[in-house]
């Protein structure tokens, strides 16, 4: 029994109509970016057919409706994951984007020699490297809470030895990329706030695939990109708690995030305007909308739901073909697991397991995913192959999918 | 579009020339930081002439099979004839076409190779190296 009507949501999404050396496109790549439907797609036209105005600017009706649905489009995702107000939710181009807004911008205010910045051993490089780069610029320390290989989760037992070292920020994915691993984040924010360290989440997996509640998870800054849930590339989010953002010096600065200029001063504009500096992605807040009144629309405990039924389905039929490694973890821990899949077949590089999926039509992701510690020196692989799902797949995908995988161990004789 | 024929195949199973080479003339060592292709080639150069020629590391088959049919067809040759190997070259020799998605993993010991004889020559590497 589906618990989404697939069939439905595939009518909506026009690039899945498309072939591919023939084929019918089987995406299985919506952790790299999900693909949009037609209202996202249709809302964008729209915009630049009949709305498109500059904001916060022009005093005549076009631009002032442009305003009001900007704003709103903010205020629908503050609802979206029940940040308090809008002025909560800062716009910028990605999660990556927001990592580095906070590690500058509030790095700068609170970070100073000798201090720890703690991250886990899951991490994708946008959670890693501007840390790096702020442990670099003030003489930080850096560390990793460990991963526990037996069960691919945060080894909490290290991580509170951690915590309890006092970093002043601590850094962690809601949901890993590379393994699925669905962080306990209400607890491990509840530790470090107990510790005295200011906490931001990685929500750049999480927030396209299940309810998100920034205000019971109670962390203090939340990263999100709006591709990969359906928006258009090029608009994301910072949500901050609003004293945090208050006592935060401006990152980019220029037009629009001042109230006032003068030759050798100037007056900072309101939240959440001082966080953006120039002209921001009109388009991108608009269709943001759209993308989230689909996402209400199905409801994100039933996307969760679907999402766990083609999770469990892949896991169990993957580990039906001889040769095949599934990481993360398993299926008795499916209730911490999302979406994605990632896998390795004896002796076939994922290169070319991808590159023979990909004549069938069949879209997976090849590479070490933006997590080379991850991946390299713990999984200990130069590479793994990844399926990730989304609302608009199948379980017959999956058969697809395993199909191709049967005819890469014949081409390669294993 | 079939880049995985039987001769690509056998060389990624058994692949000729694997290992490396002590004493060598040269190494060096080439990464595809994408794909996480490694290789490193070892040259055994004398008179002018690659004497031996080996290489090790880990990747796709187009990167480690094209390594294999490489390293055969370089034994003998001379410095000059090498520097006259290019892209086109190299896809005649593997017969297949990889197409640009693959182009990099085709090239990568070719790559290694020609870094490792402007090293042996202690000259500067070249603009030739960057159609690799
Ligand atoms: C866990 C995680 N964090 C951060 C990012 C970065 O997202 P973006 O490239 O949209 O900034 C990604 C994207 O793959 C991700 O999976």
């Amino acid at each position: 029994m589906e618990t989404l009507d697939v069939d439905a949501i595939r009518k909506d999404f026009p690039i899945l109509k498309r072939k591919m050396n023939g084929k019918r496109l089987v995406y299985l790549d919506s952790a790299a970016t999900s693909q949009k439907p037609i209202q996202v797609i249709k809302t964008i036209c729209d915009y630049y057919k009949e709305q498109n105005a500059n904001i916060h600017r022009g005093l005549y009706q076009l631009s002032a409706d442009a305003t009001e649905r900007y704003v709103d489009s903010k205020r629908r995702l503050a609802k979206f994951i029940n940040a308090s107000e809008m002025q909560e939710i800062v716009y910028v181009r990605n999660a990556t984007e927001a990592i580095n807004l906070v590690a500058y911008a509030w790095g700068a205010q609170n970070v100073q020699k000798g201090d720890r910045i703690l991250l886990t051993e899951l991490e994708h490089h946008s959670n890693i490297v501007p840390w790096m780069e702020l442990a670099r610029r003030k003489g930080a320390v850096l560390e990793y809470a460990k991963m526990d290989d037996k069960v691919a989760h945060v080894d909490m037992g290290d991580f509170m030895e951690k915590i309890e070292k006092r970093p002043k920020i601590v850094a962690f994915a809601h949901m890993s990329n590379v393994l699925g691993t669905i962080n306990n984040v209400k607890e491990m924010t509840k530790a470090a706030h107990k510790n005295g360290a200011t906490v931001l989440v990685d929500g750049a997996q999480s927030a396209p695939h299940m309810k998100v509640d920034v205000r019971e998870i109670d962390c203090d800054f939340f990263a999100l990109s709006g591709h990969k849930m359906l928006a258009p590339m090029g608009i994301g989010a910072l949500y901050g708690k609003r004293q945090i953002l208050e006592d935060m010096e401006p990152f980019l600065t220029g037009g629009d995030m001042i109230k006032s200029v003068h030759y050798h001063s100037y007056e900072k504009n309101e939240l959440p305007w001082k966080f953006e500096a120039g002209t921001p992605n009109v388009e991108g807040g608009l269709a943001f909308t759209a993308a989230i009144d689909y996402l209400e629309g199905l409801g994100m405990d039933k996307v969760r739901q679907h999402e766990k039924e083609v999770t469990k389905y892949a896991i169990e039929e993957l580990g039906k073909v001889k040769g095949v490694k599934i990481y993360g973890p398993g299926m008795e821990e499916i209730e911490r697991r999302g979406g994605v899949v990632s896998f390795s077949v004896d002796k076939v590089h994922p290169h070319d397991v991808s590159q023979i999926l990909g004549e069938e039509g069949i879209a997976i992701r090849a590479g070490h995913h933006c997590a080379m510690p991850l991946v390299t020196e713990r999984l200990g692989e130069a590479a793994l192959s990844r399926f990730s799902f989304y609302i608009y797949n199948k379980s017959d995908e999956v058969d697809k999918a395993i199909r191709a995988l049967k005819k890469v161990r014949r081409i390669f004789r294993v | 579009m079939n880049i995985y024929a039987e001769e690509i195949i056998s060389h990624y199973e058994h692949p000729h020339n694997k290992g490396k080479i002590a004493n060598a003339s040269v190494d060096f060592h080439e990464y595809n930081p994408t794909c996480g292709d490694d290789i490193t080639v070892y040259l055994d150069i004398r008179d002018g002439k690659v004497r031996d020629a080996k290489f090790d590391g880990q990747g796709c088959a187009i990167s480690m099979a094209s390594a294999s049919m490489l390293t055969d067809e370089i034994k003998g040759k001379s410095m000059a004839e090498l520097e006259k190997t290019g892209v086109k070259e190299l896809i005649e020799l593997i017969g297949i076409d990889p197409g640009p998605a693959r182009l990099k993993c085709a090239t990568l010991s070719l790559k290694a190779i020609k870094k490792a004889l402007f090293l042996y020559q202690h000259k500067e590497v070249d603009d030739s190296t960057k159609e690799l």
